[in-house]
């Protein structure tokens, strides 16, 4: 086994130090080092979106990165979008229109949606199909996701202001 | 009712949705909170103490022989623990047939659990790795020095056929379905169409790959397999004998399981492999594939040739299809033995009233990845087939599509209506209710036809490609022969449902507990529903061919409807009324139409009452507990239309499709937003397999999709606005509930659909004879 090097790892502010490889990936780390499981791992080649986190404000695919690139970064979960027992509104968007089946995918739509939201919360709805259109589905058909995101825009934007 | 259900137990019209509390309502899934949340547990969140990793190492070769297989410099990696080859599980036979056991001629065929001498497929699995650290394990794998001679391939299905084996033709059996006198006519036909048609090779390919623990509990003597799917029971049936263990000594436990689409959850090489390295290296084995592995390994399906004729008289009545098929099964004969080609041998004739039919097809085994059932299994295949012959005849005869399509539906006269084949040992088919005009007629209108096609025309006419098309079909679903569930309510009022179902992210939690809220009368959100889990329940259907909704929800009624009686007996003595002035509304027994306030009974309460020893049992068993089982011989025929809209870029090739309709009769639906998430699921599935998707292989058999850069999942972006029109005109007479499946209606016309409207936007009838249209095929067909 090759040395592993100390890193910290900030997951929706608390800190995981832990020991990896250079190699290891984000996606595995946040995983199986800091047991956050609810990140999926779809493709491991940047496809997919399934291991969508937020890193710093900014969607990231975590299978492409390496976990010691994170190394004193924040990052972002499914975990964390919720408060306690209150929904984030994604995350009851989704339930409201049906925007998931299997669920393996909904990770990282909800935090690659959030992302996006947050940044622009008056995206044109064609900028929201196209930023949407970088992950992929395989039960839904994407109809209610896009309309679970539109009904999230609205109550986001109504919560910001 | 004419005579072909005599015998058959029959129920009566089920209520309508506005007769309902909760079933056929628009509920939200209980299933969503712990998905939105990251609680959820796919085979990948599973984690036992001390366990190994195992790493698969596989041929790169389509077909070979294996000289050697050098393990010595990957055994020093630190952390292997070993390294397997076919040698070292030699006592193990090959994965067994789960369906189709009747299928003696194709064992030969069967695919061991590690290659035994030679390789038949890139991917074939021939030694498997096992470390502390999958990392490790992958590595190690990469060390394995696999040595092997080329022999020489077969691609084609429809090729010469080669040698599977010394005296072993790759053709494994030669099937037919037939009826009628074929051959008169054709030759009594005022028009005949010959068509030569291939749908391309595709698959479910859920966003979660395959994985699979095993874990062996040493002290009660149990093997584990976690990360099951689909059929629990049934591949624990098997499990069994492979392993030679008796059955209580092995369990299968399902957790979350991230799409299925008939491919995810059949039992394969890995998972026979975990469970065998638990019990031998004493400790837990964990196998997650990668995407790569996945696109294969994993069943693939759909890839057949069809050379197909269709005969009619001078009015545009079909007089017969006949049909030869080519049926690419891939390297070896996984678990459903023929069973692809034989539903699209049965289902060929769709929903039409044809005099004759004859199908033969040529069940060829080739060095690919090995093919099994993916959702709409032979239908996809063959609706595309019979749309297209349909157009084809309808453009020769001068006809309107609609009109001739109309002119050969089945009526609703003819209900039930039965097809035969002559052949022996092969299943009739009896369509059990069906009003298809009707459903055509509502379709139509729901579509806008007659305003589209103008449109399209007039688009035409400025230059655009763009047309419509249809496609009509019959699906099946709920094939038999008997399901069970188990439930109780225990002292809080809560509900436990036990069920052998199996959940594959279609909400068969959400639809099983409004089943039993509606027959008990409780708050559905308060059933817990248990699902894929062997050691709860005997017996279990699980979830494949749209049968869990059916089967098992017939199961859920009764047992619900039973467990309702006893509530109501113990009810009505404790109120002192007669059972029948008793109702049970949100978990607490009433009296009919009393006021708030009147004489109650709380369903907890009961429980409590009803705890072993009560006085109040007077002999009979304690507990709010009961068991039951719904038995069914005949399998049950949803129907559909698929209608779309596609425009074509004469520059590019691009076909993009702009709208689509799913017009579907389902008899009754438990839950109508559940239901249309199946429909637009399948139909964006379907889009790919007619457009996108393909698992192309060069000459020599070296697979050429193997990440998703090559194979091409719609995106958001590809899904048009798609519509779904649920009818509810022909519920089945073969259940109580009236229902009939949903998981299929979605994805079982789109090819066909798509084609003719492909044909209508080129204004060339019968252009489009390959699935999935490419844009290269597009520019070929413009050429």
């Amino acid at each position: 086994m090759t040395d592993t090097v100390a890193i910290t790892l900030n997951i929706n502010g608390e800190d995981h130090r832990v020991s990896v490889e250079p190699r290891r990936t984000l996606a595995d780390t946040i995983r199986d080092d800091c047991g956050k499981t609810g990140t999926h791992i779809g493709c491991e080649h940047g496809v997919c979106g399934s291991c969508t986190i937020i890193l710093d404000g900014e969607p990231v695919r975590s299978c492409l990165m390496f976990a010691v690139q994170a190394d004193g970064r924040k990052l972002r979960t499914v975990e964390g979008l919720a408060k306690g027992n209150q929904l984030h509104p994604i995350q009851q968007a989704f339930i409201d229109n049906h925007g998931l089946q299997c669920g393996f995918c909904t990770p990282g739509f909800l935090m690659l949606a959030t992302s996006v939201l947050e940044k622009e919360p008056d995206i044109a709805d064609a900028d929201l199909l196209d930023a949407l259109s970088s992950n992929l589905c395989r039960c839904t058909g994407y109809q209610n996701i896009i309309k679970a995101v539109r009904q999230a825009a609205i109550e986001m934007r109504g919560a910001g202001k | 009712m004419t005579d072909h259900f005599a015998g058959a137990k029959t129920y009566p019209v089920p209520p309508t949705t506005e007769q309902r509390t909760i079933l056929g309502k628009r509920a939200t899934r209980l299933e969503d909170p712990p998905l939105v949340s990251g609680r959820g547990r796919y085979a990948g969140d599973i984690n036992f103490p001390r366990q190994l990793h195992m790493r698969m190492v596989r041929s790169s070769m389509a077909n070979g022989t294996i000289k050697s297989v050098n393990v010595a410099e990957a055994l020093k990696v630190p952390g292997v623990v070993a390294i397997w080859t076919h040698e070292d599980i030699k006592e193990l036979g090959p994965v067994d047939f789960r369906a189709d056991r009747g299928a003696e001629i194709l064992k030969p065929y069967r695919q061991p659990v590690l290659a035994k001498g030679r390789a038949r497929y890139v991917g074939d699995p021939i030694a498997a790795v096992f470390a502390e650290d999958p990392y490790v394990a992958e590595d190690a794998a990469d060390l394995v020095e696999v040595e092997m001679e080329e022999l020489p391939v077969v691609i084609d299905s429809w090729a010469t056929p080669g040698e599977f084996e010394p005296g072993r033709s790759t053709e494994g059996a030669l099937l037919k379905h037939s009826f009628g006198d074929i051959e008169a006519a054709f030759k009594k036909a005022h028009t005949i169409v010959e068509l030569d048609l291939f749908t391309g090779r595709h698959s479910g390919v859920p966003m979660e790959t395959r994985g699979a623990l095993g874990y062996y509990d040493a002290t009660k003597d149990i093997l584990e397999l976690h990360g099951a799917a689909k059929v629990p029971h049934r591949n624990r049936e098997t499990l069994v004998k492979m392993l030679g263990r008796a059955p209580k000594g092995l369990h299968v436990h399902e957790s979350h399981v991230g799409g299925g689409f008939g491919i995810r959850g059949e039992l394969y090489p890995e998972d026979v492999l975990v469970l065998v390295a638990a019990m031998r290296l004493g400790r837990p084995i964990k196998w997650i594939e990668d995407r790569r592995e996945h696109l294969m390994c994993a069943n693939q399906g759909r890839e057949q040739r069809h050379k197909c004729r269709i005969a009619a008289d001078e009015n545009g009545r079909v007089l017969g299809i006949d049909d030869e098929i080519f049926h690419d099964q891939g390297a070896y004969v996984r678990t459903h033995g023929a069973n692809v080609a034989n539903r699209t041998l049965c289902m060929m004739t769709g929903g039409y009233d044809i005099p004759a039919y004859r199908g033969i097809a040529h069940y060829r085994l080739t060095n690919k990845t090995p093919c099994a059932t993916y959702r709409a299994p032979g239908r996809y295949e063959s609706t595309f087939v019979r749309e297209r012959l349909m157009d084809a005849l309808a453009d020769k005869m001068g006809l309107d599509r609609i009109e001739l399509r109309r002119r050969n539906l089945i009526t609703k006269a003819q209900m039930p209506y039965l097809i035969e084949f002559e052949e022996q040992g092969v299943e009739e088919l009896l369509y059990d209710s069906g009003d298809y005009e009707l459903l055509l007629d509502k379709g139509l209108k729901a579509f806008r036809w007659k305003e589209r096609e103008a449109e399209c025309a007039a688009r035409r006419a400025k230059g655009e490609a763009v047309g419509i098309g249809i496609a009509f079909f019959v699906e099946e679903s709920g094939r038999g022969p008997s399901d069970g569930a188990k439930m109780s309510v225990d002292v809080n009022g809560d509900v436990e449902l036990i069920t052998g179902g199996a959940s594959l992210g279609q909400g068969f939690e959400t639809s099983m507990a409004q089943i039993a809220a509606e027959a008990l009368g409780v708050d559905y959100q308060k059933i817990t529903v248990v699902h894929g889990q062997t050691d709860r329940i005997a017996q279990g259907i699980g979830a494949h061919a749209a049968r869990a909704t059916v089967l098992t929800g017939g199961a859920v009624n009764e047992t619900a409807l039973k467990l309702r009686a006893k509530a109501l007996e113990f009810g009505a003595e404790l109120l002192q009324l007669p059972v029948g002035d008793l109702d049970i509304v949100d978990g607490v027994i009433v009296k009919k139409g009393a006021p708030p306030g009147g004489p109650s009974l709380s369903l907890g309460d009961l429980a409590k009452k009803l705890a072993p020893g009560a006085k109040l049992l007077n002999g009979r068993d304690p507990h709010l507990a009961v068991e039951a089982w719904f038995n069914t011989d005949h399998t049950v025929f949803p129907y559909g239309i698929h209608f779309a809209q596609v425009r074509v870029d004469r520059q590019t090739g691009q076909t993009v499709c702009e709208n689509f309709l799913i017009a579907y009769d389902i008899g009754r639906a438990v839950n109508p937003m559940m239901v249309e998430g199946q429909l637009v699921g399948g139909c964006v599935q379907g889009l790919g397999g007619a457009l996108y998707e393909e698992f192309a292989y060069s000459e020599s058999g070296e697979p050429l999709a193997v990440t998703f850069v090559d194979y091409l999942l719609p995106t958001m972006r590809e899904a048009p606005q798609i519509d779904v029109m649920i009818t509810e005109d022909a519920p089945s007479p073969m259940n109580p509930l009236g229902i009939k499946g949903a998981g299929e209606g979605g994805i079982n016309g789109v090819g066909g659909a798509i084609a003719s409207a492909i044909d209508d936007a080129l204004g060339k009838a019968g252009a489009v004879v390959q699935l999935p249209v490419t844009p290269q095929r597009m520019k070929a067909m413009l050429a």
